[in-house]
């Protein structure tokens, strides 16, 4: 399956398309923030991963290898300390004859040369056939003692020559034996018998200097150990680890110890003796810096995550945000564009009944004024005052109709506004003027605040007169007497408003929803046509303009003209 | 005999009672209630004013004034309309309309035009 296909299968890639609930937009966040760390928190994890490994590995190498180098040499050095002492005997052996060795003071003599030009020497025998002890020179009275039932007798006489393991003394000290054979013509042999203690192995032990915590030692075939140890016991005892064998290279392995602790075991077995050159080192040791380096990587790591969690939280939960809001947005301009859509479908449905309606209404008015004629001409009609009364009260209910039409009719009309420079502290004193009276009569608190020096305007003079006298009359009609009313006006940068302002009753919520349906009044009846705040509406929005109405019920009304400067 | 003054509107009520309501007041009134019948009438009669509703079936308003303005140019045409919107208003003074008003119109005013109109012709401002 393809990557997209398996985002779609997660339904990462999914998106809402309608927008609306929160509900969706929590979904929409939480989607992308585990895409984004998807994607940028497997990349970065994997490269550490990779990296600390390679870095493991290549530290692993710079760090056996010396330590391969050094069992290497060291071990070396042992066998050319053995092989030498071994060609001391070897040589002895053979300059000498059995005669020379058997005599003791010969014997002496010999044993104090080796001792002054090799060293390292505690012992000297000469051994017959019979693994008799003929002559000896060290520091036991071994003279005469039979080894005829030992194994290393049997050994040095099928191989000609013998290196011993490691054996405790009878003074309790470390050794080395070693014997060589010789023989006589005649089938007669003997063997020449040197102990050597293990001073000098454990000089160059001490000469790899290994740190305090490491251990360098040797170990026989069998796992004995042949040198004392840090951490491993003393001289035969048994070492816990098994050496694999392998040729004399060096070799490496990593294991636990008896004490349970992680060790780097670096060993070389001699070639000619029976012995293995081991050196432990604790991984922990080694790897300080590896593991110093694993924290700083996970550190990195760490940061890099936490740097990118809060990124991606705060840049998905910044996007989201906006998307939302942008998306409120549409939705309200949407509604907007529906509501003016609807109430210029209302004004056009206004409009055209008003047409129709002139109509009778022209025939009712001549009727009753026909009849108002009539009644005038003829002076005898019982009721003639009564009637002209009656024919009077229809002519000014069709003169009120046909106010009603002809504004509803001025509303609809699609001619241009006539537009001159207007300003609009003048055109408010002036239409403040009109109703001055009536604010006289009621005590009205009737306050202007007419801003300095704003700028002038280009507009149609004669109807924003018609919006401000409405808002005016609105404002009159919802105080009561005594009751204040304030009109402002005020340069706000990109726009002029002029606001009224009133302590009056106030408008519910009911009220406020249907302001700018035509036919839409709270007076009573006769008092008001419901088409003042339909026709300022449409005025305001025809001047490129805007109205703004802020009202709570029983605290007052705010209106407010936005007109573009 | 008073000055003739020709009603048109395809409404018969209302050209009947407001022809009526000026005979009283002592004109020749004459009615029509189409435009086709508009401009037979006027033919025939020695109306000079005319009182003329812009919308009617068949030939309307705006038709009738541009060819009796072009026939008889003496005579002063009073638009009396329900409809109209002010492009036609400006249309209809561009064709030589005397006067614009609008349904439903007060008598008085009405009277008031054809007074002035009937002043005009008189007068012989116009030969």
């Amino acid at each position: 399956m393809s990557l997209s296909g398996w985002l779609k299968k997660l339904s990462l890639l999914e998106f809402p398309e309608e927008g609306g609930s929160p509900e969706i937009y929590r979904l929409l966040r939480r989607r992308i923030i585990i895409l984004m760390l998807v994607v940028t928190v497997i990349p970065l994890l994997s490269m550490a991963l990779i990296n600390s490994y390679q870095y493991r590995n290549t530290l692993r190498q710079e760090i056996v290898s010396p330590l391969l180098v050094l069992v290497n040499k060291s071990k070396h050095s042992m066998e050319l300390f053995l092989a030498e002492r071994l060609s001391a005997v070897s040589f002895i052996g053979s300059e000498h004859t059995f005669e020379e060795l058997a005599d003791q003071g010969t014997l002496n003599r010999i044993f104090r040369v080796m001792k002054q030009e090799f060293g390292g020497f505690v012992d000297l025998g000469l051994i017959d056939e019979n693994g008799v002890q003929v002559s000896y020179v060290g520091p036991y009275d071994l003279k005469g003692r039979n080894y005829s039932g030992q194994p290393w007798f049997h050994e040095v006489r099928a191989r000609g020559a013998y290196t011993s393991d490691v054996f405790m003394g009878f003074r309790r000290f470390p050794h080395i034996a070693m014997a060589v054979q010789r023989g006589v013509e005649g089938g007669k042999y003997w063997i020449l018998r040197a102990t050597i203690d293990t001073h000098t192995i454990d000089e160059l032990i001490a000469s790899m200097r290994l740190d305090p915590k490491s251990d360098g030692f040797l170990v026989n075939r069998e796992g004995t150990l042949q040198t004392a140890t840090r951490s491993y016991g003393a001289v035969l005892d048994h070492f816990p680890i098994g050496l694999p064998l392998s040729s004399s290279e060096p070799n490496c392995i990593e294991t636990t110890d008896s004490l349970g602790r992680e060790v780097l075991v670096a060993y070389a077995y001699f070639q000619n003796s029976p012995y293995a050159l081991v050196v432990v080192k604790p991984r922990g040791e080694i790897f300080r810096s590896w593991y110093k380096l694993k924290s700083e990587i996970l550190y990195v790591f760490l940061t890099g995550v936490l740097i990118i969690l809060l990124v991606v939280f705060k840049l998905t939960g910044f996007l989201v945000e906006r998307l939302r809001e942008s998306e409120e947005r549409r939705e309200a301009a949407f509604r907007e564009i529906e509501h003016s859509q609807k109430l210029s479908s209302i004004g056009r449905l206004a409009a055209g009944v008003a047409h129709e309606i002139n109509n009778p209404m022209a025939i009712i008015n001549e009727k009753a004024g026909l009849m108002k004629d009539l009644l005038e001409l003829d002076s005898e009609f019982r009721n003639r005052e009564k009637f002209i009364a009656l024919t009077d009260a229809i002519i000014n209910s069709v003169e009120r109709c046909r106010s009603i039409t002809h504004r509803l009719l001025g509303f609809a009309r699609r001619m241009e506004p006539h537009i001159e420079s207007v300003d609009i502290n003048e055109v408010v004193r002036e239409t403040v003027g009109f109703v001055e009276k009536e604010a006289g009569y009621r005590n009205l608190d009737l306050r202007l605040e007419l801003a300095e020096n704003l700028p002038v305007v280009e507009s149609d003079r004669g109807q924003l007169q018609q919006v401000f006298l409405n808002l005016l009359s609105n404002a009159f009609a919802a105080v009561k007497d005594k009751g204040s009313i304030r009109i402002c006006t005020c340069d706000c940068g990109e726009t002029l408003s002029i606001s009224v302002e009133d302590n009056g009753c106030g408008m519910s919520e009911e009220t406020l929803s249907r302001l700018y349906e035509p036919f839409f009044t709270t007076k009573t009846k006769g008092h008001g046509t419901g088409l003042g705040m339909f026709i300022s509406y449409g005025i305001i929005k025809r001047l490129g303009g805007r109205l703004e109405v802020r009202s709570k019920e029983g605290e007052g009304t705010t209106m407010t003209v936005h007109l573009k400067v | 005999m008073g000055m003739e003054i020709l009603i048109v509107d395809d409404e018969v009520e209302f050209a009947e009672t407001f022809a009526e309501r000026l005979e009283l007041r002592g004109f020749t009134a004459h009615t029509a209630n189409s435009g086709e019948e508009a401009l037979r009438i006027v033919e025939e009669c020695a109306a000079k004013v005319m009182v003329l509703d812009l919308k009617m079936p068949g030939m309307d308003g705006l038709e009738v004034l541009r060819r009796v303005k072009k026939a008889h140019p003496l005579v002063q045409v009073i638009i009396l309309s329900g409809h109209g919107s002010e492009i036609d208003e400006a249309y209809g003074r561009s064709l030589g309309a005397f006067a614009w008003l609008r349904k439903p119109a007060d008598f008085g005013d009405i009277l008031e035009a054809v007074k002035r109109a009937e002043k005009l012709v008189t007068s012989g401002a116009l030969q």
